[in-house]
């Protein structure tokens, strides 16, 4: 094994409030599948965007090829050999395969475009991988699998030297992915290096060489596939006894304040589940496999097309989602600034949001009532900020978070879903958030909790449901709780 | 809250439009001191009243993340349809109630294509804007409408004190009820976090349809109100009156700091807009600039205006982030 093509050494990346990567090293030989896994916010996404040149070090340094860097222009590593394919791809969907793949430097012959020469360059490239294509094909007539052949023929085009790819399997079915592996593995055999990000374990130990494990923006480990196994990735990636952070939480009464009975959308099929007063009901599976959809129906955020619900016994039919609010429903969503909050709005604005109506006094709205109400809640959640007139925008996610809880609180909701409650909060607030969810069954209230995270998910639920392709495939109680289990009910078994 | 310390930035962010105001009327009044004259000042209000009226609903809409490009033909319908309402004998003030009436129910139809039918706000009232146009003529057969009762008229030319334009007093009604709406409400609240986030306010329990059909509803209203105004102040009811008033309207509220993509303005600020546009028009004609210098210098000052504003941002969202 000669001298690695890629080095990153003691990089670190600090963004204001937060350290994305802390003195992270990593060696990429040529030619091997190299996976990097760990949780949300351990610092793989930023570790990317370093190599790709989308962001500078903080400190470190880039090693490729003998060379040193100390940052990437986008067009420079491109121009080195680095790619990368994000879970969003990057195509123009009313374009050919041929026109994405020649994108921003089109082959012309005189003034004109020669398509002719770029389609048959691309079914010389498909072929050389033995995939079959029609490079006329627009891209929005095809799957996704295809979107991401595309992009892969567009990186082999560029020669590229490493291709990252980011969770390539999560929007494709178990036959495209044996395709994928199949090209993966003719690119490593060409002496490409392949960086595969992924959560799921199956796919890591089939398709992987080594793995480096991440954690809270650290480098944990790096192990060839053979001298490691799941456990120890596991280990490695939560880094702590399951349940520490977890203590606390009242611990379901018997009485049952939610009855969801076949709820089926375009999505979700047939779900039914009960939800227990003071319960942490945990939602798991794989992303897509309709969690998040199942909250949106039971909040009538989306159209329903059968089922019904039950709140406190109640029959209920929702037909907006503010029907769901007055039956004392909240809905915390994965995506804060692009569902929960206004970003251009202040915390009392944001705050209060949800319950103008009745702040309304006469025509207009009663600002002492609004003020005192929200600085009430900031002192109850200990939101920090400066003052209730600093817009959400500027507020870290974990205070973000807690101003989408304090609007909710507002709303004297006593059932709660959380969808990804944690997602992009640093450690720190993550633990307070948890605490809050406590305190809240503590209360009498009750949580649904979506979550990927599976310390989280283990830790906080107090039973867990878990979901494959649309349907609840298998449920939890709290002695049964292992991240195998959960991972085998959400792959389907 | 504490003191904080001047910032050039923060300042002519919030008040370079104002500066800018300023610094044109202390040119054209030096260059020509009858522009800083009284009745020149309220020559310019006048002016302005018509569009500052329609503005006023235009801000509403461009908030929620829409825009209305049908204003100028509604304008046409207010003004047809109030001379022949006026021609055929109604009251003056029954005439003027169905035109608004007619306003509203044209709103309610914007609003229904861009709500139920999903078209984009653009397409839906370029469609309208089209559309009324053409019955603004059929309505008039061409020609305009006129012979009217003299008691409309005062809408138009009279005055309040012997002194402030009816229309001028008007436009400051509507300002202020408007402001009223918009910031102590809770539907001004409403119409600001539609254009913030809709999904999330949808989320948050908004009925988030009805306000928009408010906001179309009432810019239509308002331009119907201006169409009336126009018809008292002219005094004939032409068809191809309101014709390109909505880029007018458009450039006002732009120039006031309302953004194009939602979510952000201040009605206080339009104002500044609105008179920025009438002081630029009737000062290069007070300097005696040509017709043709006069459109190029007004677009040229738009431009100017808000690139300057766009910079200020810039710097201020750079100094949030160190």
């Amino acid at each position: 094994m000669g001298e690695p093509l890629l080095k990153v050494q003691h990089i670190t990346k600090k963004f204001p409030g937060i350290v994305a990567l802390d003195d992270v090293s990593i060696e990429f030989e040529r030619g091997e599948v190299h996976a990097i896994c760990g949780e949300n916010g351990a610092g793989k996404s930023t570790l990317i965007k370093i190599l790709t040149g989308a962001y500078t070090p903080t400190s470190g340094s880039i090693q490729w090829e003998g060379r040193t860097y100390e940052s990437f222009e986008p067009k420079q590593a491109m121009n080195l050999g680095i790619t990368a394919i994000y879970q969003e791809f990057n195509l123009v969907p009313s374009l050919s395969i041929a026109e994405n793949v020649f994108f921003g430097r089109e082959l012309r012959k005189g003034a004109f475009l020669d398509k002719a020469e770029m389609r048959r360059r691309t079914a010389q490239l498909a072929a050389e991988m033995d995939i079959q294509v029609d490079p006329s094909a627009k891209i929005k007539d095809l799957g996704v699998a295809y979107s991401q052949i595309t992009e892969i023929l567009k990186a082999i085009s560029h020669e590229a030297k490493i291709l990252i790819m980011d969770e390539p399997s999560a929007p494709l079915s178990n036959r495209e992915i044996d395709a994928m592996f199949d090209i993966i593995r003719k690119l490593r055999d060409k002496g490409v290096t392949i960086v595969y990000i992924s959560h799921r374990m199956d796919e890591i130990f089939e398709i992987c060489d080594r793995v480096t494990v991440m954690r809270d923006g650290k480098y944990i480990s790096t192990k060839r596939i053979e001298e490691t196994d799941r456990h120890q990735l596991i280990a490695d990636m939560v880094g702590r006894e399951l349940g520490e952070d977890f203590v606390g939480g009242a611990g379901p009464k018997d009485e049952v304040v939610l009855e969801v009975n076949g709820l089926t959308t375009d999505r979700i099929k047939d779900v039914s589940f009960l939800l227990h007063k003071g319960e942490i009901l945990g939602l798991g599976g794989l992303v897509g496999a309709g969690r998040t959809e199942t909250a949106r129906a039971i909040f009538a955020a989306d159209p329903i097309r059968s089922g019904n619900l039950r709140v406190k016994g109640r029959e209920v039919r929702f037909r907006q989602p503010r029907d769901a609010i007055a039956a004392g429903i909240a809905l915390l969503t994965e995506d804060r600034k692009g569902q929960g909050l206004i970003l251009g709005m202040s915390v009392r604005e944001n705050g209060t949001f949800s319950i103008m109506k009745e702040l309304t006094r006469g025509l207009f709205v009663d600002r002492k009532k609004q003020r005192e109400r929200i600085e009430r809640k900031k002192e109850e959640l200990t939101i920090k900020t400066p003052h209730v007139e600093q817009k959400v925008k500027f507020l870290s996610g974990g205070n973000q978070q807690k101003v989408i809880l304090a609007k909710w609180l507002l709303t004297y909701c006593d059932i709660l879903i959380f969808d990804e409650p944690t997602r992009g909060i640093d450690v720190g607030a993550k633990q307070e958030i948890y605490n809050l969810m406590h305190r809240l069954t503590e209360e009498g209230k009750s949580i649904i909790m979506i979550s990927s995270e599976m310390p989280e998910l283990l830790g906080m639920s107090d039973r867990v449901l878990v979901m494959h392709e649309g349907r609840i495939n298998g449920e939890l109680a709290k002695e049964e709780f292992s991240q195998e289990a959960v991972l085998r009910i959400a792959s389907g078994m | 809250m504490k003191k904080r310390k001047f910032n050039p930035a923060d300042f002519f962010g919030k008040f370079g439009i104002v500066m800018i105001l300023l610094l044109l009327c202390v040119f054209f009044s030096v260059k020509n001191p009858t522009f800083i004259s009284l009745s020149n000042i309220v020559n310019i209000l006048r002016q302005v009243a018509i569009t500052g009226i329609i503005a006023v609903g235009m801000t509403m809409v461009l908030v929620t993340g829409g825009i209305d490009l049908s204003v100028g033909s509604v304008v046409g319908i207010g003004t047809v349809a109030c001379g022949m309402l006026l021609v055929r004998g109604m009251p003056w003030y029954l005439a003027i109630l169905i035109c608004l009436m007619i306003g509203f129910a044209i709103g309610m139809f914007n609003a229904f294509l861009i709500c139920e039918m999903n078209l984009p706000p653009l397409i839906a009232t370029l469609g309208t804007m089209t559309t009324l146009r053409g019955v603004c003529y059929l309505l008039t057969n061409g020609s305009p409408v006129f012979g009217f009762p003299e008691d409309i008229l005062f809408l138009g030319k009279g005055t309040l004190f012997g002194l402030i334009p009816v229309p001028v007093v008007l436009m400051v009604l509507v300002f202020t009820l408007g402001i009223l709406l918009l910031e102590k409400t809770r539907y001004g609240t409403y119409i600001y976090g539609i254009g913030g986030n809709e999904e999330a306010s949808r989320l948050s329990g908004i009925n988030t349809k009805k306000i928009k059909y408010i906001c179309y509803g009432i810019c239509s209203t308002l331009s119907t109100l201006a169409g009336v105004v126009l018809l008292a102040r002219v005094n004939s009811g032409q068809p191809k009156s309101g014709d390109g008033y909505e880029m007018n309207v458009i450039t006002a509220c732009v120039l006031g700091g309302v953004s194009i993509s939602g979510g952000e303005g201040k009605l206080s600020f339009v104002t500044v807009g609105v008179l920025m546009m009438g002081v630029l028009s009737n000062g290069l004609i007070m300097i005696n600039v040509s017709d043709y210098w006069q459109q190029t210098i007004s677009g040229l000052v738009l431009i100017a205006a808000v690139a300057f504003d766009r910079a200020m941002q810039y710097v201020k969202a750079k100094q949030i982030q160190e």
